[in-house]
């Protein structure tokens, strides 16, 4: 059964393309067959994120219009063969986009792929709604920050109601997954609360993704962090989150800072 | 030929029936009274249509002039005055209803009636949400109160004709009594709240005692004041 799964936050700039190329790799790392689909039209990054942007031919307006065939659209990746782009236009807007462009789109792809990973554009307007409308799961990527968690919950409510499945009286299965998590300011408490914001948003945690240069480094590079260095911190925090996708029990691990040994030895005994 | 017809002669028959009419008794002042008229119109326009109505003005000591008025202000709205009762009848002019006496009170039967009366059905007086209420949404519930399980994000929104009942956080905005009900109150496990309204008085985040924050707490209004306090 194929899955299609919306990477959503309504705010910007919160890690929404880099968490869909990592847990899309990740996910084709682990044998699945993934598709990530850049729904940004007009501003698209995911086929930097991706490396891919020499090789964009037609993109998902052009299939959305009729004007290419979904194969044509689509590019295979250089390092894994069961991980594919579509990518979005970059000289058009989102108005271009329609709902039943879309859905047909999205059904085809789901005849052949296990994972559909819609990377959304920031905001709640029609490039937004088009990214959830089909979703069958949703990854809600928040920053420990209030302005960003109150606009995830206004995504929440969104995908509550939005969707093809809300309407039809479905569940979108969400997962609230926080990224550039950074111990030390949290420490100093500088940052909400990982509690904090699971109250905030009710909604389960997939994980937490901690701040690194390894992000920005493999952004550079054009390769997904957990292809580009699947060792890091957040790389392996992007490979558990896929394994809980995968419906694996992965325990969580926050991340902390180094602790001496008699903190850690105290620590270890609160808990 | 007598082509001449013969007139048979008409008999007048007199005969006895009884009918069932709605009588209205007017208060003082008049004015009010008939802007309770207004309101039971608004709720259903043509309640009194086609039905028969009697004015008992006991309870009131009007002039000619004013029962003539009153008559006119009812029908005005529809409402055919069929008699009025309680009064001398010397107040009353030719162009006037009859005066009536002797009628005696029953238990009004509502015939299955005419075209718009459907029996409604009965509207809930609560609204009972099992969900978080999310930012940018807004609940909005005029007949009655609304009762929330888990909590109100902020940028989200509550509006109740009745009270307000959160068993989470209120982190957004409550506007309980909207419609001028002010016996409104609003609850909340964990008060949060941006903004507290009950029946047009309203408390923003900033004016709301700091050491409530993150408290139970209630919300009422005392005169034209709104109290916060703590619930335990």
């Amino acid at each position: 059964m194929a899955k299609v799964l919306v990477v959503t936050s309504g705010k910007g700039g919160v890690g929404k393309t880099t968490s869909t190329a990592a847990l899309g790799a990740a996910l084709a790392q682990s044998g699945q067959s993934v598709v990530v689909v850049d729904f940004d039209v007009g501003l698209r990054n995911l086929d930097l994120v991706m490396g891919a942007e020499r090789r964009v031919v037609f993109d998902l307006i052009n299939v959305v219009q009729g004007v290419a065939k979904l194969p044509q659209a689509l590019i295979r990746d250089k390092r894994l063969e069961n991980l594919w782009l579509l990518p979005a236009s970059q000289t058009r807007d989102k108005d271009a986009l329609t709902d039943e462009g879309v859905g047909r789109v999205i059904a085809e792809l789901r005849s052949r792929f296990d994972w559909i990973l819609c990377d959304s554009p920031a905001g709640i307007e029609r490039g937004a709604t088009l990214a959830m409308r089909y979703a069958d799961e949703a990854v809600i990527v928040t920053n420990p920050e209030v302005s960003s968690v109150r606009d995830s919950d206004r995504i929440i409510g969104m995908l509550d109601s939005k969707t093809v499945r809300a309407e039809r009286g479905e569940r979108v299965e969400k997962h609230v997954l926080i990224t550039r998590y950074d111990p030390a300011r949290a420490a100093r408490g500088e940052m909400l609360n990982i509690d904090d914001i699971l109250e905030i948003l009710a909604t389960p945690l997939l994980g937490i993704i901690p701040e690194s240069q390894d992000v920005l480094k493999a952004s550079n590079v054009g390769t997904p962090v957990t292809l580009n260095n699947a060792e890091s911190a957040p790389a392996r925090a992007y490979i558990d989150a896929s394994r809980r996708l995968m419906g694996e029990e992965v325990a969580m691990v926050v991340p902390a800072e180094r602790k001496g040994f008699m903190n850690r030895l105290l620590g270890r005994r609160a808990a | 030929m007598d082509v001449r017809a013969d007139p048979t002669r008409q008999l007048v028959r007199l005969r006895g029936r009884s009918y069932v009419a709605f009588v209205f008794s007017p208060v003082v002042p008049i004015v009010e009274w008939l802007a309770e008229i207004d309101a039971t119109l608004a709720r259903s326009p043509g309640y009194f249509v086609g039905k028969p109505i009697v004015l008992d003005l006991s309870a009131v000591d009007l002039s000619s002039s004013a029962i003539a008025h009153l008559v006119g202000s009812l029908n005005e709205r529809n409402i055919r005055v069929l008699g009025i009762e309680g009064v001398e009848e010397d107040r009353l002019a030719a162009n006037m209803p009859p005066l009536l006496t002797g009628g005696r009170a029953c238990v009004i039967t509502r015939s299955e009636s005419t075209q718009k009366s459907e029996p409604e059905p009965k509207k809930p007086t609560s609204l009972l949400l099992e969900n978080p209420v999310r930012s940018g949404q807004s609940i909005v519930f005029m007949e009655g109160d609304v009762t929330v399980l888990g909590s109100v994000g902020s940028g989200a929104e509550i509006v109740a004709g009745g009270s307000i009942h959160i068993y989470g956080t209120l982190r957004g905005r409550a506007m309980a009594g909207v419609n001028g009900n002010s016996a409104a109150r609003i609850y909340c496990q964990k008060i949060e709240a941006e903004l507290l309204a009950i029946d047009g008085y309203y408390q923003t985040a900033e004016e709301i005692d700091v050491a409530l924050r993150s408290r139970p707490a209630q919300a009422w209004l005392e005169g034209d004041t709104m109290k916060i306090t703590p619930l335990n």
